[in-house]
């Protein structure tokens, strides 16, 4: 433990420290911009249950979606070397697919509701499939490959449904979307949460992660091992799929409505960046999920700490902009190395210091 | 070989998204409710243009070109594309011929193809103002006539019978006047305004910005959320966060409203008649006239699709337009007076 513990001051959170870095010093900027910031209330929403309320909670509560979907992207990254830009397209599709199923049934009960979910999942793993095939079995880059998707994918929305914002009520979307009865937890924080849980078992009880980092660091030498690198490929992108799903219906469901033009609109580049703010090599290989989701939570604090200093939401883009150019070259291995290096310069002149004083 | 066999497949693939990129326009662009072009002030065109007799008989139809945005667009172009199918219908006596894009120049080709066809009527709602001289004068040639809908076009006057078009400045007029006629003691409003610089919302925007300067309004926060219902959602979130006091949301459309709505539910704040907080939101889809029914929403501003019918009238009676542009009169509702039958009739979607 204690080991454990010099080991963090010596050489930090290895891959995580840059994000939770960049987490505590938000934190300790609104700790002194405003005392109260992160205060936790509990009030009763509209339907009469008990909840909870604050910026902390619209935080983690607002980046879920983003924190589903740097999951999914953290595993094509680090598999295929390049990440997937028509997530953002693609939730569009998957959500326009689970509201159309809720609206073909006479009206809404529990069960339409996982039908719905089964085949947007199914919606969003084909075309999950689609992107992977192009990427894994045809070697086209991976930008280029979803760009395809990326172009066309709102325009598949809208046809799926045929109108510009459908609308979808009942209980059982709002219970997705804000509150289950009785839990004062947000419900897309509980997703995040079991998102997070399947991965930890899925890594655990398979060797999904170690396949994907060896296909990753090299393709032809895992290859050569024995492992699959294509199938692993076209596998990161199907499951990359699924999180497009969750996330566009948790998107449709807070909102009780789907908008194809601008459900879940540039969220790729924001989950691309949740993955490089989470320390991951965006050229493949090693990786973490967890950097991932604390990225997506960084991305998130960093856009309320700006609503709540009124900053015009025009210029929000130019000062997160700002922070993550910092975030990002502070984490190069440029300046990685160049700390290092000093690290043990000083190490060395103490070294000198202590001896001379024996 | 195989490098060549990859870079084959790459060159496809591109030419693939390139050709995707083509025909899927309506990705693109975001304006949930399409910005008609119109300035505040209707000028009073000069009437003096001779207008000959509609060219088709009675029993010929009548055969009319219509150069429009793709449906996919928004709910109000949607809306739109079935009110001129509907209108100019064979049973009216119409032989109707569509053509819908993003880009100018699609429209432009699709404009010069309705010529050379020779249609008589050419009814335009043009993506870019520019671009058009060339076109309207050989269809003047040609002794076509041309209408301008919901968009006007920078050419001359005389190339057009006659533009009918929204007034956005006036929807916001009309939003503020009755804001004001509730009478509050204070009007501390929250603004969600829509993509900057589109048509909707500069004459939105422009009548509550006229209060907030002679302070009769307080203004909580102006933001813009670009018509992202999500994003409004999280700039209601950080004003109840930060405990500032609002009794008013002003949202440039329907989306955002129901964003901003998403948010005071989850903290419990009520809205609409009777509530803490006014509700006001635009476009006048069906949902959101509904929400107005259920005394949840207070006002919802209307931004009218429907120009067919003025336009067909135009053309069957004959006559010279009264004035080179025509104010599509619009309407705003008011949840303790709205019916079902408002929601039937006006109603954008389903």
């Amino acid at each position: 433990m204690k080991n454990k513990i010099t080991n963090i001051f010596k050489g930090g959170f290895g891959q995580l420290t840059i994000p939770i870095v960049a987490i505590c010093m938000l934190v300790v900027f609104n700790l002194f911009r405003d005392p109260s910031f992160f205060s936790v209330g509990i009030t009763h929403n509209n339907d009469g249950n008990i909840v909870l309320a604050g910026n902390l909670i619209s935080i983690i509560n607002a980046a879920s979606e983003l924190a589903v979907l740097a999951m999914g992207m953290t595993l094509v990254t680090a598999a295929c070397a390049g990440q997937d830009i028509s997530v953002g397209a693609a939730a569009a599709i998957a959500g326009s697919a689970f509201v159309k199923v809720l609206k073909s049934g006479p009206e809404i009960t529990g069960f339409s509701v996982i039908l719905a979910f089964v085949i947007a999942c199914c919606v969003a793993m084909i075309f999950g499939a689609f992107n992977g095939t192009l990427v894994s079995v045809f070697n086209i880059q991976p930008m280029i490959a979803t760009l395809i998707l990326f172009t066309c994918g709102r325009s598949i929305a809208y046809w799926i449904n045929g109108g510009a914002s459908v609308p979808v009520d009942s209980p059982i979307i709002k219970a997705i979307g804000s509150f289950i009865p009785g839990i004062p937890v947000p419900t897309p924080v509980l997703i995040v949460i079991l998102v997070a849980i399947i991965f930890k078992l899925v890594f655990h009880f398979t060797s999904l992660e170690l396949f994907t980092q060896s296909v990753g660091i090299n393709g032809n030498a895992s290859r050569l091992n024995g492992i699959n690198a294509t199938f692993i490929r076209l596998l990161t992108f199907i499951i990359l799929g699924v999180c497009v799903a969750v996330a566009g219906i948790i998107g449709v469901s807070r909102l009780g409505l789907i908008n194809h033009e601008t459900l879940l609109l540039d969220v790729e580049m924001d989950a691309i960046l949740a993955v490089a703010i989470g320390g991951n090599n965006l050229g493949g290989g090693k990786f973490k999920i967890s950097g991932s989701i604390i990225g997506a939570y960084v991305i998130h604090m960093l856009t309320v700490t700006l609503y709540a200093m009124k900053v015009p939401s025009t210029d929000v883009k130019a000062y997160k902009a700002i922070v993550i150019v910092i975030l990002v070259v502070i984490g190069s291995p440029v300046i990685k190395s160049k700390f290092t290096k000093f690290m043990t310069q000083m190490k060395n002149r103490k070294q000198a210091v202590s001896m001379k004083g024996t | 070989m195989r490098k060549r066999l990859v870079s084959m497949i790459m060159a496809g693939t591109l030419a693939m998204s390139l050709a995707l990129t083509g025909c899927t326009s309506g990705g693109g662009t975001t304006t949930p409710d399409a910005g008609s072009t119109g300035d505040t002030g209707a000028q009073t065109g000069d009437t003096g243009e001779t207008t000959e007799a509609p060219a088709a008989a009675s029993g010929e139809l009548i055969k009319v070109g219509v150069v429009n945005n793709p449906p996919s667009e928004s709910g109000y172009r949607e809306a739109n594309v079935k009110d001129m199918e509907a209108v100019f219908s064979e049973a009216n006596g119409y032989e109707l011929k569509t053509s819908y894009s993003l880009k100018n120049d699609e429209q432009l080709q699709a404009a010069q193809g309705f010529i050379t066809e020779g249609v008589d009527y050419l009814l335009i709602s043009a993506a870019e103002t520019t671009g058009w001289d060339e076109v309207l004068k050989k269809a003047q040639e040609a002794g076509i006539k041309v209408y301008l809908f919901d968009r006007m076009i920078d050419v001359d006057e005389s190339l057009y019978e006659a533009a009918v078009v929204s007034d956005m400045a006036a929807e916001g007029d009309t939003a503020v006047q009755w804001l004001l006629d509730q009478n509050l003691d204070e009007y501390n409003v929250i603004h969600i305004q829509g993509a900057m610089g589109s048509d909707a919302q500069i004459g939105r925007t422009g009548a509550l910005d006229e209060q907030f300067a002679s302070g009769k309004m307080n203004k909580v926060v102006q933001q813009t959320a670009t018509w992202d219902e999500a994003e409004a959602k999280k700039i209601v979130e950080s004003v109840i966060n930060s405990g500032e006091s609002f009794n008013v949301i002003y949202a440039e459309n329907d989306g955002m409203a129901k964003g901003a709505v998403a948010a005071l539910d989850e903290a419990g704040i009520t809205h609409g008649v009777g509530g803490d907080v006014i509700v006001m939101g635009f476009d006048c889809n069906k949902w959101a006239l509904r929400e107005l029914l259920d005394q949840k929403w207070n006002y919802d501003g209307q931004c009218s699709p429907f120009q067919a019918q003025i336009i067909s009238d135009l053309i069957k009676s004959g006559d010279a337009p009264s004035s080179k542009k025509i104010i599509n009169e619009e309407k705003g509702f008011d949840a303790t007076t709205i019916t079902q039958a408002d929601i039937d009739t006006y109603g954008l979607g389903e």
